[in-house]
């Protein structure tokens, strides 16, 4: 019984947490693109402008909830529900302290890039229910991205995994308690963070909705809080894989005197922040171009240092 | 690869920048004396209007936002009975103020005229004229004009002969 109670404590303080600072992840991202661009961004809605958050969700909940006639009503409600969900389950399996997690499982890390990648239905479905060309195409380009970024981000792992013999994601955290993981499989790190960005079609790798080419892409037809929650769910990513790259390279909560939770914090916010600043300073790339770095560049590499680390994992032994 | 690092570094450095933004309400933007801003209906030194009803400014208006009605009064001298301009409609262009022949249109750097209820912005000649001389100080056209209208007898301004005695054969 305490056991459970604990749990479902931990589950929703969990909940809470990340829902409340993917919702306030809009207000910063607004703050830092604004400085990075020599403005200043919102800061009128209360204290440095943190209140335009509650202004924004007020605005989504009265917009007009508005389904096409043309659109399947079914998928086109549930699609959105769907990234949210997906990303949400993964952040079962993060160790954000040695205590603070829901679930250790021994596949973690397996676990992870399962769900991170159910998140594409909601892309696909979304898209396709919209009955929308636009819509249609952001699918597609979402579809065909994910795919092809998912090969490598598994693979850039393998490394990880092999140097610290576990998929648990506590172990690999206990493995780097010399040191991080980033020192020895930089090329990994660099792999996983673009496969991330890719993963949650963040710029420069925002392809599927690709605003100037494509009206909004996959959810160029929601609106109201629909929109909102794929608005959350990419967020919520930005967290996720924040967070995964500090526990699998980043020595996850380890660090001297301050406690666990306050050191992952801190390595995961600047990971967040390293996305903003992607966003402020890359242009996007063609989507050829993406799949051509994809499958001819990346690949090969992430081929190249699975086997070279293996190489070393055998001599070593 | 380079140039990818290169670019998120000199952005990354723009933190350290010093931020464009004017914050409008509690600080000012400059504007020039030249700003093409509220248009207002000016005065000659004397106090009088400069207006001459001419016509002209509602010429050469592109959005046709200028109405008036000339009128004289008994030493002859013309003004507008009314004199209307529709800022809502108006873009600012400033050829009013190139068009008018007595300096009597200007443009003014004032752009802060929002108002809740579009009527409002319909200014009449009363919030049009100002007592001011404006841009050209020292400027009188009836002072320069051929011609009397209660400012000077004909032939009395600066650069001007007294009139000729048509019949007169004296030289």
């Amino acid at each position: 019984m305490n056991e459970i109670l604990k749990y479902t404590l931990m589950i929703v303080i969990i909940l809470f947490t990340l829902t409340t600072i993917a919702a306030w992840l809009i207000w910063l991202e607004r703050r830092m693109l604004a400085l990075w661009q020599d403005r200043y961004g919102p800061n009128r809605a209360g204290p440095f402008g943190l209140f335009i958050v509650v202004a924004d969700t007020i605005k989504l909940f009265f917009k007009e909830d508005w389904i096409p006639p043309f659109a399947e009503k079914a998928v086109f409600v549930f699609a959105p529900a769907i990234v949210a969900a997906a990303v949400l389950l993964s952040f079962v399996v993060v160790p954000f302290a040695p205590d603070i997690l829901v679930a250790d499982l021994d596949i973690g890390l397996l676990f992870f890039l399962a769900m991170s990648s159910l998140g594409v239905y909601s892309i696909v479905l979304g898209g396709w229910a919209s009955n929308n060309k636009y819509s249609l195409l952001g699918a597609l380009r979402g579809a065909s991205q994910m795919i092809s970024y998912e090969v490598f981000m598994g693979l850039s792992l393998m490394g990880v995994v092999m140097l610290s013999g576990s998929f648990r994601l506590t172990d690999i955290v206990m493995a780097q308690k010399d040191f991080w993981f980033v020192v020895t499989q930089p090329v990994a790190f660099v792999l996983f963070l673009t496969a991330g960005i890719a993963e949650t079609h963040r710029l420069p790798f925002d392809i599927p909705e690709a605003e100037s080419e494509l009206v909004a892409g996959f959810h160029s037809e929601y609106s109201g809080m629909k929109f909102g929650m794929f608005f959350i769910g990419e967020y919520l990513g930005i967290i996720l894989i924040s967070a995964m790259v500090v526990t699998i390279f980043f020595g996850g909560w380890l660090g001297p005197v301050l406690p666990p939770v306050v050191w992952f914090t801190l390595k995961t916010f600047v990971f967040i922040i390293f996305f903003i600043l992607l966003r402020a300073s890359l242009p996007r790339p063609r989507y050829d171009q993406l799949m051509e770095y994809g499958w001819k560049i990346i690949l090969p590499i992430a081929l190249l240092n699975l086997l070279v680390t293996g190489g070393f994992t055998l001599l070593k032994n | 690869m380079i140039s990818l690092l290169r670019s998120i570094g000199l952005i990354f450095l723009h933190m350290f920048r010093k931020r464009e933004t004017i914050q409008y309400p509690e600080e000012k933007v400059v504007l020039h004396p030249r700003w093409r801003g509220r248009i207002v209906l000016t005065r000659d030194p004397d106090g009088g209007e400069r207006c001459v009803g001419c016509y002209l400014c509602a010429a050469a208006c592109p959005v046709d936002c200028i109405s008036l009605q000339a009128t004289e009064d008994e030493h002859g001298r013309r003004y507008p009975a009314f004199f209307r301009i529709n800022f809502s409609r108006c873009i600012f262009c400033g050829y009013c103020e190139e068009a008018c022949p007595t300096y009597a249109i200007q443009l003014t750097p004032d752009f802060e005229m929002g108002e809740y209820n579009r009527q409002n912005l319909v200014y009449e000649k009363e919030d049009l004229l100002i007592d001011s001389q404006g841009k050209y100080p020292g400027y009188n056209y009836y002072k320069v004009a051929g011609l009397s209208a209660g400012v000077k007898g004909k032939g009395e301004g600066a650069n001007e002969e007294p009139p000729v005695d048509i019949r007169s054969l004296i030289p």
